[in-house]
């Protein structure tokens, strides 16, 4: 294989894992911050592509990106209702909006399960024509993804510091503390969740506008890959200050898919994308737990009860 | 300054776990009051901690503080004037997060979008110095690498951050090893002193009971057997508060953590 289709592919992944890498940061901040798997991603990424495409198609490419957003925020804001305000419990709660969405994503594509944005101008196509005769010109897909992936670092990184992201922070890292102090635990997680779910749909709003279509399954299994691209940030960039532990987000993100393009080249259908982020997340989390119990087993094994 | 009317609490009513935790609580703080709080296991104190700090609706009664009526105040809303340490070290603060950031949400005021200013954290840090524990060098570190007796004197900190209108100390000092205890037992009566608190304070340590605050409250089977102030209290040894038990409920004070000395 020649340096050019090698570099071709790694390019490919590299925009694919920036533009994912939001939908991964938003669940850095509901997940990792705020304790709270957000099980409605999927549904929630589908609405931002839908949203997103149905906008652009209209006729308007810039106003497709806001109002991607605020769709997720709408999204994010009923499954923190349901949690916060209902007595349904969170990951329930998820689930419930992601079967919901599935009908609206429908609704809003205009009862299609498929919209194209062959002939459509995106921001992508603005910034193609942009671009066009500077050096930069081929490079179009990259800058904005990268772009999106650098401001949504900036953002996390200064608001989780302020007041209310201490707040957020505080309600995932100690419910007890907060339970018993002035802030509302009901009002920090709903906010939390509007944010993370903005920019999960502006995630699914680039992805469909890079590909030039949307089908109702494009979100499906996001969740678990997003997890996936976390766990493995995180073992690179875990430590430290919000700012690197974000930009871990991204480069997890930016391997899962570089990871998972060469492995494509080792001739693995496509089709087993899921079962591969299935397997990671599934690695990552029961890893650490087997290397606790590793004692436990040692100690079992050498007093001759092995297995039992 | 904080006035209980009647009030009362049963937990599981109807069932065979069915257990009424207070009995028509009636108590009245005035301003500046430090009182101890002693009692047996089950006695009530928590539960009553719990229902001034909002934790649950009493099945009856009413709740006023400085005036204001406070009974169906939700607790995030109360704990704005109510400051709360439990003895769980671990309860009271974020161990993901900074010491400085811990304080800073502790501190409170600014809006929800501000950052924590430099001057703040110049503040912070004379605040820490106070609790001579070194805590002021290591502002950047996860309160989660903190020891027990370390965490606890922070959450006193973080409590009376901003002065709180009534201070709650749930037998804070009971998890931490006699040293420490002695320390943030120090720690407390200074601040408590310096900022002029309205403070209740449920201890196992009777002679602290006694020597600490102006007015001490015995508690048993979700009622308040006796209410120790002025001259009643003076001179009052651990072998009378003992005595004085026994009379009133019969059996002697049982309480598993209990220090008699």
């Amino acid at each position: 294989m020649s340096f050019s289709a090698i570099w071709g592919l790694c390019q490919t992944a590299l925009e694919l894992g920036l533009t994912c890498s939001l939908t991964v940061l938003a669940l850095f901040l509901s997940y990792s911050m705020l304790n709270v798997c957000d099980l409605s991603t999927d549904g929630c990424f589908t609405l931002g592509a839908a949203v997103g495409a149905v906008v652009a198609i209209a006729g308007h490419p810039y106003l497709s990106i806001p109002a991607a957003m605020a769709a997720g925020v709408l999204s994010g804001f009923v499954t923190a209702v349901l949690q916060t305000r209902m007595g349904i419990e969170s990951l329930l709660a998820g689930i419930i909006v992601n079967t919901g969405l599935y009908s609206i994503n429908i609704a809003v594509m205009g009862k299609s399960s498929q919209l194209n944005m062959n002939k459509t101008e995106t921001v992508f196509t603005k910034m193609k024509a942009l671009l066009a005769d500077t050096p930069l010109a081929g490079q179009y897909e990259l800058i904005i993804s990268l772009a999106a992936a650098a401001l949504v670092i900036l953002f996390l990184a200064l608001f989780l510091r302020t007041r209310l992201g201490l707040a957020i922070r505080a309600t995932g890292n100690n419910p007890d503390m907060v339970r018993s102090s002035s802030i509302n635990p009901a009002f920090t997680t709903t906010v939390g969740l509007c944010v993370a779910n903005a920019f999960t749909g502006l995630s699914g709003c680039l992805l469909a506008q890079s590909q030039k279509s949307v089908n109702i399954d494009i979100g499906s299994g996001m969740v678990t890959i997003a997890l996936a691209s976390l766990l493995i940030g995180q073992t690179f960039l875990g430590k430290g200050s919000i700012a690197k532990r974000a930009v871990g987000m991204v480069v997890g993100s930016v391997v899962f898919r570089l990871v998972y393009t060469a492995a494509l080249r080792l001739n693995m259908p496509a089709f087993m994308l899921k079962l591969v982020s299935s397997v990671i997340v599934i690695a990552a989390i029961a890893g650490p737990y087997f290397k606790g119990q590793l004692p436990t087993l040692r100690r079992r094994m050498a007093a001759g009860k092995g297995g039992r | 300054m904080l006035t209980l009317q009647n009030i009362s609490k049963t937990f599981n009513p109807g069932t065979v776990n069915e257990k009424t935790a207070l009995r028509g609580i009636d108590l009245h703080l005035e301003k500046g009051d430090f009182v101890t709080i002693i009692g047996a296991n089950g006695a009530g104190k928590s539960t009553l901690f719990n229902a001034i700090a909002g934790s649950f609706l009493p099945d009856t009664g009413r709740i006023t503080m400085d005036g204001q009526d406070i009974t169906f105040l939700p607790e995030f809303r109360r704990a704005k004037s109510i400051g709360r340490l439990f003895q769980d070290p671990m309860r009271g603060s974020a161990p993901a997060m900074t010491i400085e950031e811990n304080l800073a949400l502790a501190a409170g005021g600014g809006g929800w979008l501000s950052h924590v200013s430099r001057a703040e954290k110049a503040a912070f840090r004379d605040r820490l110095a106070l609790l001579g524990m070194g805590l002021e060098d290591r502002m950047r570190q996860p309160v989660g690498l903190l020891s027990g007796g370390q965490r606890q004197a922070l959450t006193l900190l973080m409590a009376t951050m901003v002065p709180p209108k009534l201070l709650l100390l749930d037998e804070h000092t009971a998890a931490l090893d006699p040293g420490t205890a002695e320390k943030v037992l120090a720690l407390t009566e200074n601040i408590v002193r310096e900022q002029k608190l309205t403070c209740l304070m449920i201890t196992h340590n009777m002679s602290s009971a006694l020597e600490l605050g102006n007015r001490t409250l015995m508690m048993d089977s979700g009622r308040i057997l006796l209410d120790l102030k002025g001259e009643q209290r003076q001179g009052l040894t651990v072998a009378d508060l003992l005595r004085m038990f026994k009379e009133n409920v019969g059996k002697a004070l049982d309480n598993d953590r209990m220090l008699l000395s």
